[in-house]
């Protein structure tokens, strides 16, 4: 937390921003706002800083397609003149002139300058309609396909937030850097080429650059901006709620906002070139932070933190556009061939669907065929796949056999549950859910039987995973780790899920200390209630029957408290453990892409050597032949050593998705946990209550 | 050999233990009756154990054996620091920190002996209370003893037939009582044993939780952050728990057990009355067997016995009353006690939930 705010650009008076942004948002701010833009030359660049981001979000991919972006250091000169035209057409554009400069220097100046403004205007001003025009016009422009999906999407969290003026900001930018999200898988390598050409061009460090640019009014912006702009182009890449989280701070909005592009642009650059360990391991820290960074400055208002957890809501797109919940495990089959099928309900915004809701049966291999479908494609490529629920042999059998039995109804629960969260988190995926096979699992009625998943059940997934991890241990010797993040960061998750298996017994015991207390408690009300029964002296007689009565309620109590403790923490833990074994497969994936790197190097080495052997040999006819192996390897090496930075890429994209994730998941459920303990005590507190009386009529 | 009791019954406290090696001793204080003057005393349990013997063994008192004793607490097995030895002997008696519960039991003792219209009389409780040295040591023995052959006996009489009806129901709802009574204690004895498990249990989570503290970036800040949260969570349903089972023991277990070693004594009493019926059936059995010359001395002795059954009969009665009347006062007290305390924990943990509740809130949205 230190380190962001010491990055934090020199604050501007505080007092100022909120003012500035109610402005913009009444209908003919305009006047008001232009006045204090004339009066304080200082206060609308942070507004149009911060702006600047939402408006790249719309128009980028256009931009960086069709622009070279060698050429933006001449462009923005020209971007200038234009932009003083268009504030003149329009009043209203007065108050948007210094976003529009910055924007007009990313669009293209060829085309389309004067539409965009406006549609920003309006939709700044007046709440509603304009919206999804400004949407379409950029989804449009990146993707045609997503059109309807962002405008849906958009008006859900129109519908769903509730805003008062000052947030629309916000929101909209939430909603564009969703739109984003969508496209940045397929934009990605179009995005990676550009940034290393301009990674190359701001030599000094980007807090420098990004000053200079402040200090610089109004129309001044040069050659700098623009690659400000840049950068902020590239924080559209990264992950979406970390802008939009600023945005949502009422107090400091404007100032993490910034901050924000700035480390989301270095992040983008530092996965580009992952080798740059030193200056590296500086840059990628920030962005790690802005989550919490805007956090602090928002802790003041509840209403703005609300927003910022829909937002964060969003960018995992999960509860909002997708709802997946597992229901009614039903017994299909008698004896040992019997299974399990449970129903998979959807429901969905995303136009992706054919339906809104749709409901499926599939039974626990189903479940495990996904898996391994989705691991098979996806884990070259670093992609952390959420294991399902191991399998269980003995809780299985015992649900064959079709006892009645309490244990094998909790086995049958436990696993629906695990089901439902392996699921979900399946889908939280950006990547994993375009994936067809997601789809397929979800909506199509037949499923071919998946078959072989044996290998998967029980002890042998461990297995597998131990296996893989042991292969990693022994790579890493041989693999000289020259990236510190990842060495960190392997070191990191194996001492994680050495803290959560001790957790995870810990949690155990005390599921089991309780279930052991709800029995006693049970004994215990029996006897009381024997003793009350044999009681001569009525008064007591009676309240001692009371009294069995209360304890046989807290036992209840005591029993709910028991699984709500080993829904909430045990299960949480497993399946973080197992999560972090498929994190551990994730680097295990970029050490395997590396090792194919360096042996593309040595092959080329070999390659070259006996091409100098054959030229002071003097065999010219095998000499062409050699040349052309060289560069048949040359070419591989590089393919490799892309394929590695990009492994590495999305293997550290990943990996914070992920603690992000893991951190929202053990908040959730802590909240959770205190909410269930908070209802038990104050049941407690009613028994209690209800029992002194009897107590006291005793004669 | 009658004195009137020099203290005030209700005075009676047991102030202090120490312990030296195997011995513990405690300090009892007590008001002087007319004066303001307090009497601080200092005894071990083999003076306890002195007082007790010499409550059985007074002379001169008429239906004696009809008295319900009240139970002295076990002894504190040696060596006094093996937890599951002392655990199993005495109960809810070893628990609580320093011998609390132990010293509780001894006082409630005190407080009855005290308190009781026979026994109070008795010298040697008056010197026990008083008397700055220890009271002597020499007449130890003998009542374990006796209650070893009431044991072996016990078997055999307690099933004897009573000619009383009232004391033959009596006798079975005593059966009944202590038995339940008996279970019931152990039960909650489990109860509380389960919650002092849970508290360490809690206790051992939130210090594991304290492991995961990693400073390496600021994602393991933040999560830290979460795992020290749930670290003060978890630390606060531990005290929860300790509270509870504390709780237990000093009211509800206490009184149970109280009431258990009471039922235990009303058995004693009812067994010594038993004894005497038998031996006043075989005397006059007896009376009836043998010739007339011996018969006036028989019928004396038959006289004789028959006398000090209903004295024996006369004072368990009254005995059995005060007994039922001042068992259900100390069960009211115990359990109105105990369920304000709960409630007191409960609704103290409940606000101390929810202002957990609330930070994590704050917290997390950040």
């Amino acid at each position: 937390m230190a380190a962001s705010s010491e990055r934090s650009p020199p604050p501007f008076p505080d007092s100022e921003e909120p003012e500035l942004l109610e402005d913009s948002d009444s209908d003919d701010g305009a006047g008001v706002f232009t006045g204090t833009s004339i009066s304080e030359m200082d206060s609308p660049s942070p507004v149009d800083t911060s702006r600047t981001p939402k408006d790249i979000f719309n128009e980028p991919p256009e931009d960086i397609f069709s622009d070279p972006l060698s050429d933006t250091n001449s462009e923005p000169q020209k971007s200038v003149d234009t932009k003083i035209s268009s504030p003149v057409s329009d009043e209203d554009i007065d108050l948007f002139s210094d976003p529009l400069d910055d924007e007009t220097k990313i669009i293209s100046p060829t085309e389309s300058k004067n539409p965009v403004p406006d549609l920003l205007n309006e939709s700044l001003s007046n709440s509603e309609p304009p919206k999804s025009d400004v949407i379409v016009e950029p989804s449009d422009i990146s993707k045609p396909g997503h059109k309807n999906d962002v405008g849906d999407r958009r008006k859900d969290i129109f519908e769903d937030l509730p805003i008062d003026g000052n947030k629309g900001v916000s929101i909209k930018k939430a909603a564009s850097s969703e739109l984003f999200e969508d496209d940045d898988e397929d934009d990605e390598d179009l995005f990676k080429e550009p940034f290393k050409a301009v990674s190359k061009k701001p030599s000094g460090p980007p807090v420098d650059v990004f000053t200079e640019v402040k200090s610089e009014g109004k129309g001044k912006a040069q050659g700098k901006n623009a690659s400000t702009d840049l950068f902020a182009e590239e924080a559209v890449t990264a992950p979406g709620a970390k802008s939009s989280a600023g945005a949502g701070s009422k107090t400091n909005g404007v100032h993490s906002e910034e901050q924000d592009l700035f480390t989301e642009a270095t992040v983008e650059l530092s996965l580009d070139s992952p080798r740059n360990d030193r200056k590296m391991k500086d840059v990628v820290k920030p962005p790690v932070s802005t989550p919490a960074a805007p956090g602090m400055s928002a802790s003041g208002s509840k209403a703005a933190s609300k927003t910022l957890e829909e937002l964060e809501e969003e960018e995992s797109e999960d509860k909002f556009d997708l709802n997946i919940s597992i229901t009614n495990p039903e017994k299909v089959g008698d004896g040992m061939n019997a299974y399990m099928a449970y129903k998979v309900s959807t429901q969905t915004t995303l136009p992706m669907f054919r339906r809104k809701t749709f409901t499926v049966r599939r039974r626990f291999s189903d479940f495990l065929g996904l898996y391994e479908k989705l691991s098979e494609k996806h884990s070259q490529n670093g992609y952390i796949i959420p294991p399902p629920p191991e399998k269980s042999i003995l809780g299985m059998t015992k649900v064959k056999v079709g006892k009645e039995d309490p244990s094998s109804a909790e086995f049958v629960e436990r696993r629906r549950a695990a089901l439902e969260r392996y699921l979900q988190r399946v889908v939280n995926h950006p990547s994993l859910l375009q994936d067809p096979d997601v789809r397929e699992f979800l909506e199509k009625e037949e499923l071919p039987r998946a078959v072989g998943t044996q290998a998967l059940s029980g002890a042998g997934f461990l297995k597998m995973i131990n296996k893989a991890t042991d292969a990693v241990s022994k790579m890493t010797i041989k693999m000289d780790e020259q990236d510190v993040w990842f060495d960190e960061k392997i070191q990191d998750v194996e001492n994680e899920e050495q803290q959560l298996r001790k957790l995870h017994l810990m949690v155990e015991s005390l599921v089991s200390h309780r279930k052991e207390l709800s029995g006693n408690t049970a004994v215990f009300a029996k006897s009381v209630a024997m003793l009350g029964s044999s009681e001569d002296n009525t008064a007591l007689s009676r309240a001692l029957s009371q009294l069995a009565e209360v304890e046989d309620r807290i036992e209840q109590l005591h029993q709910d408290q028991a699984s709500n403790d080993f829904f909430t923490f045990s299960e949480l833990m497993a399946d973080y453990i197992r999560l972090l074994g498929a994190v551990r497969g994730c680097f295990d994936q970029r050490m395997k892409s590396w090792q194919r790197w360096q042996d593309g190097l040595n092959m080329l080495q070999k390659k070259r050597e006996v091409e100098a052997k054959l030229l002071w040999a003097n065999k010219p006819d095998k000499l062409q032949q050699a040349k052309d192996e060289i560069t048949e390897w040359e070419s591989k090496v590089t393919q490799y050593e892309r394929d590695f930075e990009k492994i590495s890429a999305t293997v550290q994209k990943e990996v914070i998705r992920f603690d992000k994730e893991k951190s929202r998941d053990f908040k959730r459920q802590i909240i959770k946990y205190m909410e269930s303990l908070l209802l038990s005590q104050q049941q407690m507190i009613k028994y209690w209550e209800a029992f002194l009386p009897e107590a006291k009529a005793i004669a | 050999m009658m004195t009137e009791l020099s203290v005030t019954a209700s005075s009676i406290r047991i102030t202090d233990v120490t312990q030296d090696g195997d011995i513990l001793t405690f300090a009892i204080t007590s008001q002087k009756l007319n004066s303001s003057g307090g009497v601080c005393v200092f005894r071990t349990y083999e003076d306890f154990d002195w007082l007790q013997q010499n409550l059985f063994s007074q002379e001169n008192v008429p239906g004696l054996q009809g008295v319900i004793f009240p139970p002295l607490p076990p002894k504190v097995p040696s060596p006094l620091n093996t937890a599951s030895k002392s655990l199993k002997q005495l109960g809810f008696l070893a628990l609580g920190h320093d011998w609390q519960s132990y010293c509780k039991a001894l006082e409630f003792y005190l407080q009855q002996v005290a308190t009781h219209p026979i026994l109070s009389q008795c010298k040697a409780l008056d010197s026990f209370l008083t008397k700055s040295e220890s009271p002597g040591k020499q007449r130890g023995r003998k009542g374990i003893l006796n209650r070893l052959s009431q044991a072996v006996e016990g078997m055999r009489k307690e099933s004897h037939k009573d000619v009383d009806d009232f004391f033959q129901k009596q006798r079975h709802k005593n059966t009944n009582l202590a038995a339940l009574s008996k279970v019931a204690t152990e039960k909650i004895l489990d109860v509380v044993l389960t919650e002092q498990k849970l508290a360490l249990a809690c206790g051992h989570f939130s210090t594991c939780l304290h492991l995961c503290v990693n400073q390496d970036d600021e994602a393991a800040v933040a999560f830290s952050k979460i795992c020290l949260k749930l670290s003060d969570i978890v630390e606060a349903v531990k005290r929860n728990f300790e509270k509870v089972a504390n709780n237990n023991i000093a009211t509800l277990g206490l009184g149970l057990d109280l009431e258990a070693r009471y039922e235990e004594a009303e058995k004693e009493m009812l067994f010594r009355r038993t004894c005497k019926l038998i031996e006043l059936e075989t005397v006059k059995k007896n009376t009836e067997k043998t010739k007339a010359n011996k018969r006036d001395v028989m019928e004396e002795i038959q006289k004789a016995t028959e006398k000090e059954f209903s004295l024996i009969s006369s004072v368990a009665k009254q005995e059995i009353e005060r007994f039922h009347s001042s068992r259900v006062t100390v069960l009211r007290s115990f359990l109105v006690g105990w369920c304000e305390k709960q409630l007191d924990t409960a609704k103290e943990c409940a606000k101390l939930y929810s202002q957990y509740l609330d930070t994590c809130k704050n917290l997390f949205s950040e």
